[in-house]
């Protein structure tokens, strides 16, 4: 998931009977299925929750970009570079798409970037990762892509309207990024002995870190229980990472390559797998800023924000120089 | 908006009448698909102005040749009805039931109409 422990009131959820008549009629259009648009009367904890959701999410796309960048220029293929330019393209259309949806709840587009600049908001700890190898570009897509298809997919029907439908935008995209990460994986693990080697190690790294991405359990969490109940959020953490690991375990076997957890074993009463845990201190440990890549993500992003200051002002100038030379010859 | 909720430190509060940054002005973004239909909504973007905005809106929404005409029209110029207004707006046209065609009963005689 794109979005990790966001939290909301800390409040708990109160019951219809428990509501002020407006928050009541709010709740129970959500729940008899209607969306809600910008203009709507909603709770000022919904509208931060979404704030702070869709701007994680947001920030995770953009920031996402940069571990994939970093192989653009030795993709080992000219088409190989073709098709990954044109994944990264998608992610900096998808950040885009959720800032916009951020946007029509009231929080301006540079509020939010600098929020991101000045590691007030989070993005997701994935991309805190390096990318070591080329067959990081297959793990990462396979993986990591699929990990977030697993959330996004539900959340086409999530109960904000500009959320869902940015949501549909990126699903429909998503599945051409996951499906490209496997082709990189089928390669390189029918490829020489070596190759074989690095598509095992890339596995090896991406495993656990992608099963972080969907957040600790939070079964018992009153921010995940209040984020249902707005369906804001449409499946608790781990039947999400349960149907990550179903689904993912069958494609690594058909690659031949061996998932990094000694436990994994298929449970035939629950019908899915039996796996182990990530370890949820590492995950804390990346949150808070120490993983192997945060400072370097951080860093790049403020780079980028200050090199292009100059640009943003200089056509911002240019375009008011040009109003004002229409409306003088007018 | 209510006072600020000590639960959500890290988002600003949503005051749309505070005074804007300089920021690139947001453009509403419509497209035009490929089968002779209307330009429909998809987006919105920033851009400086409405040439760019247009480039912008080519990279952002139409990667897959999801459109053959694109406007850019930016987000302040457009009025909009306001949610509150939906029952009373929209009520007048409730009770005419007779603008739709399957209001009035043709016997089957007098063939397709």
């Amino acid at each position: 998931m794109y979005a990790q422990m966001v939290k909301s009131t800390g409040q708990g959820v109160k019951s219809l009977d428990e509501m002020e008549p407006q928050e009541r009629a709010f709740q129970e259009r959500i729940n008899a299925g209607e969306k809600i648009e910008p203009k709507d009367w909603m709770p000022a904890g919904y509208r931060k929750n979404l704030i702070r959701q869709i701007g994680q999410h947001a920030h995770s796309e953009i920031v996402g970009q940069l571990p994939e960048g970093n192989w653009i220029t030795r993709a080992p293929t000219l088409e190989r570079k073709a098709i990954l330019l044109a994944k990264v393209q998608d992610e900096a259309g998808h950040g885009l798409y959720l800032y916009c949806a951020a946007e029509t709840l009231g929080v301006s587009r540079d509020e939010l970037t600098e929020d991101l600049l000045s590691g007030k908001m989070k993005y997701s700890s994935i991309f805190n990762y390096p990318t070591l190898t080329w067959a990081d570009m297959g793990a990462v897509g396979w993986l990591v892509d699929g990990a977030a298809i697993m959330n996004q997919v539900p959340l086409q029907r999530t109960s904000y309207g500009p959320y869902a439908r940015a949501m549909v935008r990126i699903c429909k995209e998503e599945s051409f990024h996951q499906r490209q990460g496997y082709d990189i994986m089928m390669k390189m693990a029918q490829g020489t002995p070596a190759q074989k080697r690095m598509a095992q190690d890339a596995l090896n790294r991406f495993w656990y870190p992608s099963l972080m991405m969907f957040g600790p359990s939070d079964a018992d969490s009153v921010h995940s229980a209040q984020s249902m109940a707005w369906k804001i959020k449409m499946n608790t953490n781990d039947e999400l990472r349960q149907k990550f690991v179903d689904q993912t375990v069958p494609q690594a076997e058909y690659l031949g390559l061996t998932v990094p957890d000694e436990t994994l074993e298929w449970n035939d009463d629950k019908g899915g797998y039996d796996f182990a845990e990530p370890d949820w201190s590492e995950f804390f440990d990346v949150i808070k800023g120490n993983g192997p890549c945060n400072v370097e993500r951080l860093a790049a992003r403020n780079k980028a924000w200050d090199d292009g200051k100059w640009v943003r002002e200089g056509l911002l100038a240019h375009a008011e120089k040009r109003a004002s030379k229409k409306v003088a010859a007018e | 908006m209510s006072a600020p909720n000590s639960a959500y430190p890290d988002i600003p509060e949503a005051q749309p009448e505070k005074p804007k940054r300089h920021e690139w002005p947001l453009w509403e973004i419509f497209i035009r698909g490929q089968h002779g239909m209307s330009h429909r909504h998809v987006g919105s973007l920033h851009a400086p102005d409405a040439e760019m905005a247009i480039k912008n809106a080519r990279d952002v929404y139409t990667r897959r040749n999801e459109g053959v005409s694109i406007w850019a029209v930016e987000a302040r110029h457009i009025a909009a009805s306001s949610p509150g207004d939906k029952g009373p707006f929209y009520e007048p046209s409730e009770s005419k039931v007779y603008r739709h065609p399957t209001f009035f009963d043709i016997p089957d005689e007098v063939g397709a109409m």
